[in-house]
């Protein structure tokens, strides 16, 4: 027998599977049905324990090709039923996962009561609920009430040390808080030339590139707490064509002058509608943030969540941000012209440049 | 977008009788679309030719015709209606088809009826294959690779595996699948034989490859959606009507998912599906990664009403909403409440859908199931195990068949199949019958693995909780009332003391639609006497399974089981047991022994009708005749109690229902015994009588005596029958009456009772008794104009026949027909009459004579062509006084 305990002490039962150990984290569930290995993978979940909303997770296997990073960024996988090969490879990689979990029970006792800090393993409830009252706040707000209890910002520690180049054309720099693969594949794909940069990467830095665009990709956290990296897109604004993406989205908002606020349970899975103010058309968007951007005059809201009005996109001179996922993965393609727009942009602006 | 203005009043059209492949989902579906155009303010003219179906009650449309689905029909209708507009996707392939008739016969033109929810043009590229191959090649969806051949000498070497289907041949005649080129070369020559043309199309084999179906939605703003992915477990070469499946899909990774969705997306634009459902069916090879679309249907399916119930979301009725010019954003989420219809369902829970056969009544000993549907119907499980979801469909079948081995399906499914035998292993050894229940194991499983009783089960396991459908994996609360069990989740009760329907199953031989109608018009009427109506079924194609029929609503198998569950929870006043067929039947010792009340017919009643014994001694009693009859175990015995009755006799098993094995013998070397017979006296030559009586334990009402065409020896659900029957005369009628007092009396039940009667020799004779909702009820009730069912609901709970103010001896204001369609397409012969019931469903026509009506109906069964005018729209049954 093995337990989740939530801070709030509430206590679910289950089976150890992946591997051994106590993990803890913020609790937050995805809806997808597909994509188990692109979600433990991906840096944006760096510091979570994740519920799989969907009972059956591991049908199809895993493939080195589904992962959207080198590493496993989830503290841990809490799930109804695990398959065999899935399991396997949670042990392999060294991630703690329950089992056998009414998941189900669970996602209702996040939506009513939020996210929250949790722990997962075999010990004693009550040894698990300190392990989850010691867990720092993701929340950067809520940390400032519980000192020696913030997180160091997550963004940071999963950003590249070092440049990383891929792929040749037009040249777009991609700000990396913590970039899923399938970004800088999307971009590879209009024939961009991606020059990947850490997240200490100040605006003079970046300029010294001589990008075409530059992109704020995603990452964990609470945006809030990134204050340098804000004062880095607002140094690029104006200078350079500027794209953000979901966390690089919220810091875009921060250097307009808006403001950010964390969700009660956030915005994860596959089937997020969001309206295109413009076209007027629906896209079904792949979603994964905990905070989002309230609403202000200092930007164009061109993308609208239909589930809670919440601004899922914003659009002005020289710059253009989603709060969800274009490069999916998992999820919908729906919205893959926002890379179309990046390619666009590189492409026109190498021609002005040119001319 | 707001809802059009400019235009006023919507023809639909109905998909006309039940036939394998187009069955009761499109009552589902024609129910859903005429109630939301009817709520947007439209004048609804709804034209249909099935008495059984819920949509043809009147009350649906403001203007019902029942009437022959041709073109000449439609014509008339449109004439005198003058519809503005004219929705042909929600009533299968055939409101489809007579749509593009009446487009080229210039019908739509001449009085300016706008085609609504699909054009013509995007119709046809959907249904032209080799428009459509070439509209996919252009889009760049990979379609099934295919040359056209007039001479063998043209198949190049390797091309096999492939299917040959020669030209202009009905049903695929003359065509085949080969694996290698030798049979190829032999099929094709055979092919070209065969086709009067001498051209065969020669195409890519994709037998073995894994089967998807994507249910997709799309709005006049341009937005698309994935209502849901369904896989079928049986890969194809097996029709998806035919095969297991289950949502949401379990094999795909997301790329290879999302390819799909990208393709059906590109596929209903290229066609121009401009508003509503359609449904795009791809094979996928696993091994290779290669893709390839089947087909585009542009408008609701089976597998429409099948995502509908598998997710909550209500494509028909959507659909319908979206052909006025509504868009999806624009329509709210029905079980959230608070969040829009563009969006896409996620699952957290497991359905599986099996289909049923009904192979023996057509003498089929060896199925073989290929490309063409032979399911007549079929049941869903939900659960939040795969073992859970696929063990419900099976017991949901109601036959005792073994689990089907899939031995051609994805590995995935042969180790969740393999997950069954251990987990009854384990169960073996650890007796933990928590664990089994929560994997998904049945009590019947549980109590053979254990050798208890199903009962020791119950009383050893923990009860299941409810869990909601709500399309969004419980993200958002949901407000509509739409569960299954499951071993997880939190304790609920009810306290308000709803009366609970069973329903009929899955549709099959001898019951179908006929009881779902009984039950929903049932529930209607419950909730109009004040009382919450809960409904349990576990077929997903009928109206009694859409979520507003009831207060709450169960998709569950039938099962004692799964019923004394939703009992606890809800902690029913009654339990309704004479509307759903004979299944509720079955069930219902069971919940009387479990001291639940049932509704309507009592044990005792059920008892007394079904033993024959009893049966024909309470008619020997009461003074009533009825056929001679008699047991036998050997041939000898057999001949020696034929002998007494005198020949000819009816001859059949004596452990077999619904007419399975019966002979007709005219003397002794006709009777051969291999076991325990019934022997029956074989009224050659009597006229048969369907009477529908109402009763309250006392007083019997007759509302109707239909009067059979075939002679007395053809199953009466293979009968064709008019009312009011040109027989019936003032004298009979009495003597009917007569009986009908008597029984009611004897029986003491409230509700619905069906007698057969025969007339044979001047002599009034019965032949059974049915203490339940009848076949020919929907039927009686239309022609009538009588709220019949209502009327039932208000004596099974406790009202007295003197207070219900019937009418006396009602008679309808026309001659009506009812005629029996079989599935000829499918078996042939399967329309020889015989004292075995195998038509699968009705057409019913209206005339001054019954000659007229009578060939109205063969007109409408696709029998003759016999012109003639439309008759008068059907009159309101009234709501219950």
């Amino acid at each position: 027998m093995a337990y989740l305990v939530l801070e709030d002490e509430t206590v679910y039962t289950g089976t150890m599977t992946g591997a051994p150990g106590v993990a803890s984290g913020e609790l937050c569930f995805t809806t997808s049905i597909t994509g188990y290995q692109e979600a433990v993978t991906d840096p944006s979940y760096q510091g979570q324990v994740l519920v799989f909303s969907y009972p059956l997770i591991g049908n199809y296997g895993v493939d080195d090709r589904l992962s959207e990073s080198a590493q496993t960024h989830t503290r841990a996988a809490v799930m109804r039923q695990a398959r065999p090969a899935w399991s396997e490879w949670l042990y392999t990689r060294s991630v703690v996962a329950l089992t056998e979990v009414d998941t189900r029970q669970l996602v209702r006792h996040i939506r009513d009561s939020g996210a929250m800090r949790c722990a997962v393993g075999a010990e004693d409830p009550s040894a698990l609920l300190d392990v989850a009252l010691n867990e720092p706040h993701i929340d950067f707000e809520r940390a400032q009430l519980e000192p020696g209890l913030a997180m160091p910002p997550l963004a940071l520690q999963v950003s590249t040390q070092e440049v990383l180049r891929f792929g040749s054309g037009p040249r777009v720099v991609l700000l990396d808080l913590g970039t899923k693969r399938s970004v800088i594949k999307g971009l590879m794909d209009q024939g961009l030339e991606v020059v990947l940069v850490p997240a200490h990467f100040d605006a003079e830095a970046i300029k010294s590139l001589n990008p075409s665009a530059v992109l704020i990709g995603n990452g964990p956290g609470d945006p809030a707490q990134l204050v340098e990296q804000i004062e880095t897109v607002r140094s690029l604004l104006g200078a350079v064509p500027l794209f953000g993406i979901c966390l690089g989205h919220q810091l875009l908002a921060h250097a307009l002058g808006m403001r950010t606020f964390k969700l009660l349970f956030g915005h994860r899975g596959a089937n997020h509608p969001v309206r295109d103010t413009r076209s007027g058309r629906v896209l079904v968007t792949s979603q994964n943030h905990g905070f989002a951007v309230e609403p202000g005059d200092s930007a164009e809201i061109s993308m609208i969540s239909l589930n809670d009005g919440t601004v899922e996109g914003l659009a002005g001179e020289g710059f253009s941000s989603v709060q969800f996922h274009p490069e999916a993965s998992p999820g919908p393609s729906d919205a893959s012209w926002f890379f179309e727009e990046i390619g666009d942009t590189c492409r026109s602006a190498l021609i002005s440049t040119a001319s | 977008m707001p809802k059009r203005t400019d235009i006023h009043s919507v023809l639909i059209i109905g998909s006309g009788p039940i036939v394998i492949g187009q069955a009761c989902e499109f009552d589902y579906s024609g129910s859903q679309a005429c109630r939301a155009l009817k709520n947007l303010g439209y004048r609804v003219v709804l034209v249909n030719s099935n008495p059984v179906t819920i949509m043809t009650d009147p009350e649906w449309a403001d203007a019902t015709y029942i009437e022959p689905l041709d073109l000449e029909a439609l014509t008339a209708v449109i004439e005198k209606e003058r519809p503005d507009a004219l929705l042909p996707t929600l009533g299968g392939q055939t409101a489809l088809n007579l749509a593009i008739e009446l487009d080229e016969a210039g019908v739509l033109e001449k009085y300016s009826v706008e085609l609504i929810g699909a054009s013509v043009e995007a119709i046809q590229r959907a249904e032209d294959r080799q428009r459509f191959r070439e509209l996919m090649a252009e889009v760049g969806v990979p379609v099934l690779e295919g040359v056209v051949v007039s001479d063998v000498s043209q198949l190049s070497r390797g091309t096999a595996p492939s299917v040959v289907r020669p030209a202009f041949t009905l049903g695929g005649a003359g065509g085949g699948h080969a694996d290698t080129d030798e049979q190829l070369e032999e099929l094709v020559a055979r092919g070209i034989e065969a086709s009067p043309i001498g051209e065969v199309l020669v195409e890519e084999s994709v037998k073995g490859w894994s089967e998807f179906e994507l249910e997709v939605m799309c709005d006049s703003a341009g937005s698309c959606i994935v209502v849901c992915c369904i896989e079928n477990i049986d890969p194809t070469g097996v029709h998806t009507g035919d095969s297991w499946t289950v949502a949401p899909q379990q094999t795909l990774s997301d790329p290879e998912y999302q390819r799909m969705r990208d393709a059906a997306f590109t596929c209903v634009r290229a066609v121009g599906v401009a508003t509503g459902g359609a449904n795009v069916q791809f094979a996928y090879n696993h091994g290779t990664r290669e893709l390839r679309i089947i087909e585009m249907n542009p408008r609701a399916s089976r597998s429409s009403a099948l995502a509908s119930k598998a997710t909550g979301y209500p494509i028909a009725k959507l659909a319908a909403l979206l052909a006025v010019g509504l868009t999806l954003e624009e329509l709210p989420n029905d079980i959230t409440q608070m969040t829009t219809a563009a969006f896409e369902p996620t699952l957290d829970y497991v359905a599986v859908k099996a289909p049923r056969f009904d192979f023996a009544k057509f003498g089929v000993d060896e199925p073989e199931l290929g490309t063409q549907m032979q399911a007549v119907g079929e049941t869903l499980g939900l659960g939040r195990t795969f073992p859970e979801a696929l063990l419900k469909a099976w017991e949901g079948l109601e036959g005792d068949a073994e689990l089907p081995a899939f031995s051609d399906a994805h590995p995935y499914f042969l180790e969740e199949l393999a997950s069954i035998a251990a987990a009854k292993a384990e169960l073996g050894s650890t007796r933990d019958i928590n664990k089994a229940k929560r994997f998904g194991l049945t009590d019947s499983q549980i109590a053979e693995v254990l050798a208890l009783t199903e009962h020791e089960v119950r009383s050893a396991k923990r009860s299941p909780n409810r869990l909601s459908v709500d399309s969004c994996a419980a993200e958002f609360e949901a407000t509509t009332p739409y569960y299954y069990l499951s071993y997880e989740g939190s304790p609920t009760t009810e306290t308000t003391r709803p009366v609970l329907i069973i329903g009929s199953g899955p549709n099959r031989i001898g019951q179908g639609i006929e009881f779902d109608y009984s039950c929903v018009r049932a529930a209607h009427a419950f909730k109009e006497m004040g009382h919450e109506v809960v409904l349990v079924n576990s077929n997903p194609e009928t109206v009694s399974t859409d979520y507003d029929t009831s207060d709450r609503l169960y998709i569950e198998p039938l099962t004692a089981e799964r019923i004394l569950d939703i009992c606890a929870i809800e902690q029913p006043a009654g339990v309704v047991v004479g509307l759903g067929g004979q299944t509720p039947l079955r069930v219902a010792a069971v919940l009387a022994a479990s001291g639940i009340p049932l509704i309507g017919p009592t044990l005792e009643a059920i008892d007394l009708c079904e033993d024959r014994t009893r049966f024909a001694a309470l008619l020997g009693e009461l003074g009533i005749e009825s056929p001679n009859w008699g047991r036998a175990d050997t041939t000898t015995d057999a001949r020696a109690v034929a002998e007494e009755i005198g020949y000819p006799v009816i001859v059949r098993p004596d452990y077999v229902l619904g007419g399975q094995g019966m002979v007709v013998a005219r003397k002794a070397a006709d009777i051969t015994v291999t076991g325990p017979v019934l022997i029956d006296e074989y009224l050659e030559g009597a006229i048969e009588f369907d009477v529908e009586i109402l009763t309250d334990g006392i007083r019997a009402w007759v509302a109707g005596i239909l009067e059979h065409i075939e002679e007395a020896g053809t199953h009466s659900g293979d009968s064709a029958c008019v009312i009011p029957g040109p027989s019936v005369t003032p004298e009979l009628r009495d003597h009917i009456e007569w009986i009908a007092q008597e029984l009611a009396g004897a029986l003491e039940m409230s509700g619905p009772l069906n007698l057969q009667i025969a007339l044979h020799n001047g002599k009034v004779v019965v032949l059974e008794a049915n203490p339940r909702a009848s076949r020919t009820l929907p039927f009686v009730a239309k022609a009538l104009g009588l709220p019949i069912v209502d009327w039932a609901c208000q004596l099974m709970l406790g009202k007295k026949i003197a207070e219900l103010g019937l009418p006396r001896r009602p008679q309808p204001t026309r001659v009506w027909a009812k005629q029996p369609v079989f599935p000829t397409d499918r078996f042939p012969g399967a329309d020889v009459r015989g004292p075995e019931m195998r038509s699968i469903g009705e057409v019913m026509a209206g005339g001054a004579t019954p000659g007229a009506a009578y060939a109205r109906a063969l007109r409408a069964a696709g029998l003759s062509s016999m012109p003639g005018p439309i008759g008068p729209t059907l009159q309101s049954l009234g709501v219950s006084p």
